[in-house]
């Protein structure tokens, strides 16, 4: 069975935003955020809505950077970490664009820029569409963790949840930036029940993605800048590399994850690492779009990473499964017409 | 690669707590809870309460000062290097119920609040009462059997 599909109709990036909150702003690439808001809060009430306001935020910015209005987009691929994905209906539906919702955890990001590439590349009439992915650390430590103001210790190998978002506007045309190829992730056991340790639990999900595609396409590691994975965070990310060490010898020198950019580590009280999907979606749009966009960077594998669990199956002691959807990018700058 | 392999790969990358540093914290920030606690029992003495009273004073002190630092957003940050110094104490059980009222206080008074106040801490009064009974009832037949064992 073929997993990798090309697109032969292309796909590029019209513009990026990204969104974030306080520690977000703190970090390495908070100078590079379009937008960040001290105090989480986005000017509402509660902090789910507020993950809805920052996903608003994050459409409007990508949007004003294109120059385009929401009557422009034919297709809107959202996806958060909240039940019933509400945090993208609350906060995108004055934009009034036909909307398919997503979840695959922390997997997201990836998950809707490949529903959106794959609606694009089969639709002629679909020219432009959006990809919006919105985390919140205080929603989702409400829904899977303990209360905000809790004190407890966290283990060394929990994750901290970002609160960021991450827009991007895609167009049925060749740009500077083009998604080429996607690949769905399969579902992979992770081998633990520890909800403090998703990273590790997600490694393997990754390693199945990257395996994968470098046996079935027959690429060589050395057309590709970076392979760069969601929210491994150290645990996770040492995991795959012991993995791609023995599997792919010198794949796994390209590894980068998102989950170890987002937060200065001296300094920010992060442990293993960023987690949820607002961390891959907001490093995509903050640093690896500009990248790409000014050629210093050619090729990327980028492949969010989902731990897929509910409270109630750790609870009842089920494995974390990991999924890690892939999409190949593609800076077109400096190539020969 | 089966589960038992993939659970040892975890296992081997992933730190474990820092076991003495994290005991020792917790010593010290535990035994200042309790020396607070032990000096207001002195002023609560010598203002006149008794014995009783002063005990039952110092417990409502603590819980109030908990709950005050869990509201203004200081007490999770004690916490994070006190571990179990402030959660042993009332101070842990105060800020597991007030940082749970303010949490659920979005969801409203009655479902919110009302019902999900002792998410965190109901373990603790539920096998806290428990406990007591069996306790009560072991008690109970020990003072029955205890003239016969004399």
């Amino acid at each position: 069975m073929k997993r990798i599909t090309k697109l032969e109709t292309p796909i590029s990036f019209i513009s990026s935003a990204a969104v974030g909150g306080y520690e977000e702003k703190r970090g390495p690439l908070g100078n590079k955020f379009d937008f960040c808001d001290p105090s989480d809060k986005f000017g509402q009430k509660t902090w789910e809505i507020a993950e809805g306001e920052m996903g608003r935020v994050a459409l409007n910015t990508a949007l004003t950077k294109a120059k385009l209005s929401h009557e422009d987009i034919g297709l809107l691929v959202a996806g958060d970490l909240q039940n019933q994905c509400v945090a993208s209906s609350t906060g995108l539906h004055s934009f009034g664009i036909p909307f398919v919702g997503v979840y695959g955890a922390c997997s997201t990001c990836t998950e809707s820029l490949m529903t959106l590439s794959a609606f694009m590349s089969t639709s002629a009439d679909l020219t432009l569409g959006a990809a919006v992915t919105t985390s919140h650390n205080a929603a989702a430590e409400r829904q899977f963790r303990t209360p905000i103001e809790y004190g407890g210790q966290r283990a060394k190998t929990a994750q901290w949840t970002s609160t960021a978002a991450g827009a991007f506007i895609l167009g049925r045309t060749h740009g500077a930036v083009e998604i080429c190829e996607y690949m769905p992730g399969r579902i992979i056991d992770g081998a633990t029940a520890d909800g403090s340790n998703m990273g590790g639990a997600m490694a393997f999900a990754a390693a199945d993605t990257i395996i994968n595609y470098f046996n079935e396409s027959g690429e060589s590691a050395s057309n590709i800048d970076y392979i760069v994975t969601g929210d491994l965070g150290k645990v996770g990310s040492d995991v795959l590399k012991e993995i791609l060490i023995k599997e792919l010898p010198g794949v796994e020198r390209l590894h980068t994850d998102c989950g170890l950019l987002l937060y200065d580590f001296s300094e920010q009280d992060a442990h293993s690492g960023a987690s949820g999907c607002g961390t891959s979606a907001s490093v995509l749009a903050s640093h690896f779009i500009p990248l790409l966009n000014e050629g210093k960077i050619k090729n990327i594998l980028f492949m969010s990473t989902g731990a897929l669990m509910s409270p109630s199956s750790l609870l009842q002691g089920e494995n974390i499964f990991g999924t890690a959807p892939l999409i190949r990018l593609k800076s077109t700058i400096g190539e020969k017409e | 690669m089966d589960n038992k392999t993939k659970k040892e790969l975890i296992i081997k990358h992933s730190p474990g707590s820092t076991i003495l540093k994290n005991s020792i914290l917790a010593f010290i920030i535990g035994g200042v809870v309790c020396s607070i606690g032990e000096g207001l029992l002195m002023l609560y003495s010598y203002l006149g309460a008794d014995k009783k009273t002063a005990g039952t004073l110092v417990t409502i002190s603590l819980i109030f000062i908990a709950s005050f630092l869990t509201a203004i957003g200081v007490f999770d940050k004690i916490a994070r290097y006190a571990g179990a110094g402030t959660l042993v104490p009332v101070t842990g059980f105060s800020n597991a119920v007030t940082s749970q009222a303010m949490d659920a206080k979005s969801e409203g008074c009655v479902l919110g609040v009302g019902s999900k106040i002792f998410t965190v801490a109901g373990p603790v009064i539920l096998f806290g009462l428990l406990s007591g009974v069996i306790y009560g009832i072991i008690f109970y037949f020990w003072n029955m059997i205890l003239p016969f064992i004399n």
